[in-house]
């Protein structure tokens, strides 16, 4: 496969799963801002957190200074000048599926493009209160991107790439709610078990779809050692960090390939620490502490990828190229 | 101000008595019987599956990256098979005429040695690329892909308008069009033996094949496209899909030792033919513009040495420009020995003293072209332009009258056409799409486009024209 064909499908992936991610975010913001929390600077507290999750806390401060509720939300679903928005993020997604027409089904394409034709029939000035309407709009055009994807591409390369940006940025972004969530619940930990406590850490498994599996599980009350265990160790949840990077391991031991060892080795160290991990360690070294540096080393293993397959090498320094020639001249 | 020339125009659905033709009393008689508002819902419904799609072409001088879709009209054009193979024949004589024009200046010059076309003509001219001499190419075929512009002017007389030998587009839309009118109204084929246009890709496929370097068993092909943001972007990734190759970008290749490569993620892959749809001037910034970054360096030393075939070859403009032109019914009778089966548009070359006097003094009833231009600009057509344009057009003229051609305004054929009032007869042309490898093919029909605006003669999507789907109909 042509190493921009690669990077397109990959771009193309991680780009809708983090619409879906940002839609996510931003609509349990919105559902914990309906519930009263006892702190000072509520408003601005509350509505940092989406803006750190996804990274755009300095661009939207320059626009609009301190954190409220609709400008936040504006920011972060429909403004085309934020290059994180759920409207850049479909747009990119549009995009590179375009440069790769010919390497995806013709009903992925149209499910990115209707989706992006849908979008611009939206107003910029849409209602605040229409904006849960709207995640719920970018949550399953994801899905349907999802299934029509699994539903009619060949099972190839294309889509260990597309697998490869799906779970890498979902990882990413599991890694970061938690991370950013945990702090803003830490107040509350003491009141473990208190209603309030219950609705912040329950919006929280609602953002990713986990409260069901949850009360299943543990039934018992949401304590934040048990929502971090769900959330990084427990491989048969969807969108756990541990479920993720079997995904990743797996996209990558298909693609397999001369270049691509490094990025091998460090997807498989990663899946092993989540596989044989205990959480009363991670709590040891400090959740924050254990979340941060699963952000670094997946930001180590997306370089890895990019070296190894995304990226057009040196035209000159070509190297399969060149050590075949070596072989030849020794035979 | 109506200017609009008052010949008699040549219907193609109604004889002047205003009886239905035969080819089309079928569809006739079920347009009919069609209920009210029926061609409206299904105007609209191909419009939406148009833009679903993502079937769009790109407007230069727009908005970066401004889409638009080409109108597509639902009333097909319609030829009878017996009319068809008329025009099938004279179409694959001027290819093979042209393509052996090509193979001859770029090697032994028998037809200047012969003093049929002057050296100054081929030589001299902007598109003759000196790099190609001596250059062999599989099957002597230069011209891989060629559209054939040819209009109606009455029953039984087509003219060729322009032969496009570089990157002609739009067989894409022909493929499209067809594809839709099937969905649209899957009674009229099941009433009509519509010959099928469908194989298309195939054909493209082992016309490519067959432009391999002949030592190659098994050829590894490739689309090249400018990029996403081309005008024609669709059609590249369209054909590449449809054959199954990999659509690339010059940024894709690199030439190693004269031969190409892509990047792929398993390292580098030897490429061994390459449809591209760039230009000669930005294929290799070595050789012609070093300001390209679309192109690949070391792509002509590549080419030439010939490890890699490119369809079409390098240097096949200088047999389409507006002035050679003028030479193709000679090429014929030099090269095949036969009279030519298509007739040019008479032309005058406004380069001759006494053409330039005669073209400046009826400039209202002529239509004038650039010489290397394409696409319907720079342009014009005397008889719907204003006192102004004319003149602004004659000072342009003046200041180099070798750069322009000009032509009588022809009376283009007319097809029914869905309009905002109705159905009304609207000016078409038609572009088949010829293929050269070891033999010469083309699907029956090809690309009927239609101007939209009543009496208007310039049919190009870049001009607001539109397409209709193109039947060849068993007679």
């Amino acid at each position: 496969m042509l190493s921009r064909t690669a990077d397109n499908l990959f771009w193309m992936a991680r780009h809708i799963e983090r619409a879906e991610n940002t839609a996510r975010v931003l609509d349990v913001a919105h559902r914990t801002s309906l519930l009263p929390l006892d702190i000072e600077g509520t408003e601005a507290y509350l509505w940092y957190a989406p803006l750190n999750i996804t990274g755009c806390a300095a661009g939207y401060e320059v626009k609009y200074g301190l954190a409220r509720a609709d400008a936040v939300t504006r920011y972060m679903a429909l403004d085309p000048d934020n290059p994180a928005s759920i409207y850049t993020c479909l747009r990119l997604a549009r995009e590179n599926a375009r440069a790769v027409r010919g390497a995806i089904t013709s009903e992925m394409w149209e499910v990115i493009n209707a989706t992006w034709l849908e979008l611009n029939r939206l107003s910029r000035h849409m209602d605040y209160e229409k904006f849960p309407d709207y995640f719920d709009w970018v949550k399953d055009r994801s899905h349907l991107f999802r299934g029509v994807t699994l539903g009619t591409i060949q099972k190839d390369i294309a889509l260990s790439f597309i697998k490869l940006g799906t779970f890498l940025e979902r990882a990413d972004n599991t890694a970061r709610i938690l991370d950013v969530k945990y702090h803003i619940l830490l107040p509350s930990v003491h009141d473990v078990g208190g209603a309030a406590d219950y609705y912040q850490w329950g919006s929280l498994l609602r953002s990713v779809s986990a409260f069901e599996a949850y009360r299943k599980i543990y039934r018992d009350v949401i304590s934040p050692l048990r929502v971090a265990e769900l959330l990084i160790l427990r491989d048969d949840m969807p969108r756990s960090l541990h479920a993720c990077m079997n995904e990743v391991e797996a996209a990558l031991i298909d693609i397999n390939g001369s270049s691509g060892r490094e990025a091998r080795r460090r997807a498989g160290e990663q899946h092993a620490a989540l596989h044989f991990g205990r959480i009363e360690d991670v709590f040891k070294q400090g959740l924050h502490e254990y979340l941060t540096g699963f952000l670094a080393h997946t930001d180590l293993l997306g370089r890895e990828i990019r070296d190894a397959y995304l990226a057009r090498r040196d035209r000159f320094g070509a190297m399969p190229l060149r050590s075949a020639e070596q072989v030849q001249k020794v035979s | 101000m109506n200017t609009t020339p008052t010949q008699n125009y040549f219907n193609e659905m109604h004889a002047d008595n205003g009886a239905v033709r035969d080819i089309y009393q079928r569809y006739a008689r079920w347009l009919a019987e069609l209920p009210d508002g029926t061609l409206e819902r299904k105007s609209v419904e191909a419009e939406l599956l148009f833009r679903r799609l993502g079937i769009t072409f790109a407007v230069y001088g727009e908005e970066a990256g401004a889409e638009r879709l080409i109108p597509f009209d639902i009333v097909p054009r319609i030829f009878g098979a017996a009319e068809w193979q008329r025009l099938e024949l004279g179409i694959k004589q001027r290819v093979r005429a042209l393509n052996a024009f090509l193979h001859d200046i770029y090697h032994d010059r028998e037809i200047i040695k012969a003093g049929v076309i002057s050296a100054h003509q081929v030589l001299d001219n902007a598109l003759y690329r000196p790099e190609m001499q001596g250059v062999d190419l599989p099957n002597q075929v230069y011209a891989h892909i060629a559209g054939i512009d040819l209009v109606r002017v009455a029953e039984n007389d087509f003219y060729v308008l322009e032969d496009n030998l570089r990157t002609p587009s739009g067989v894409s839309y022909m493929l499209e069009n067809r594809k839709t009118m099937m969905r649209l109204f899957p009674e009229l084929f099941a009433s009509h033996t519509v010959e099928p246009v469908e194989h298309y890709p195939q054909m493209l496929l082992d016309t490519l094949r067959e432009a391999a370097p002949s030592h190659i068993a098994d050829p590894v092909i490739v689309v090249m496209t400018p990029g996403s943001y081309n005008s024609a972007y669709f059609e590249h990734a369209f054909l590449a899909s449809q054959m199954g190759v990999e659509l690339v970008e010059g940024q894709d290749l690199f030439v190693h030792q004269q031969r190409v490569y892509m990047h792929t993620t398993e390292g580098p892959q030897q490429v061994h033919v390459i449809y591209r749809r760039v230009d000669d001037d930005f294929l290799d910034p070595l050789v012609f513009r070093a300001d390209s970054t679309l192109g690949v360096p070391g792509l002509l030393d590549a080419y030439c040495s010939g490890n890699v075939a490119l369809a079409n070859g390098i240097g096949t403009g200088v047999a389409d420009d507006k002035s050679t032109y003028l030479y193709v019914p000679d090429m014929i009778r030099f090269y095949l020995g036969e009279a030519p089966l298509l007739s040019n548009v008479p032309t005058w070359r406004l380069s001759e003293s006494e053409d330039l006097k005669y073209v400046l003094a009826h400039l209202p009833e002529l239509v004038v072209k650039e010489v290397q231009g394409s696409g319907g600009y720079g342009m014009l057509v005397g008889p719907t332009s204003s006192k102004a344009e004319i003149e602004a057009y004659r000072q342009r003229i003046l200041t180099m009258p070798a750069n322009f051609i000009a032509q009588p305004t022809l009376a283009l054929s007319t097809c029914p056409t869905m309009v905002d009032a109705g159905v009304a007869p609207r000016h078409v042309d038609l572009r088949p799409f010829v293929l050269s490898g070891k033999e010469i093919r083309l699907v029956p029909g090809g690309l009927t486009r239609v101007a939209l605006s009543e009496g208007s003669l310039v049919v190009n999507s870049s001009q607001g024209g539109g397409t209709k789907d193109t039947w060849v109909l068993e007679d």
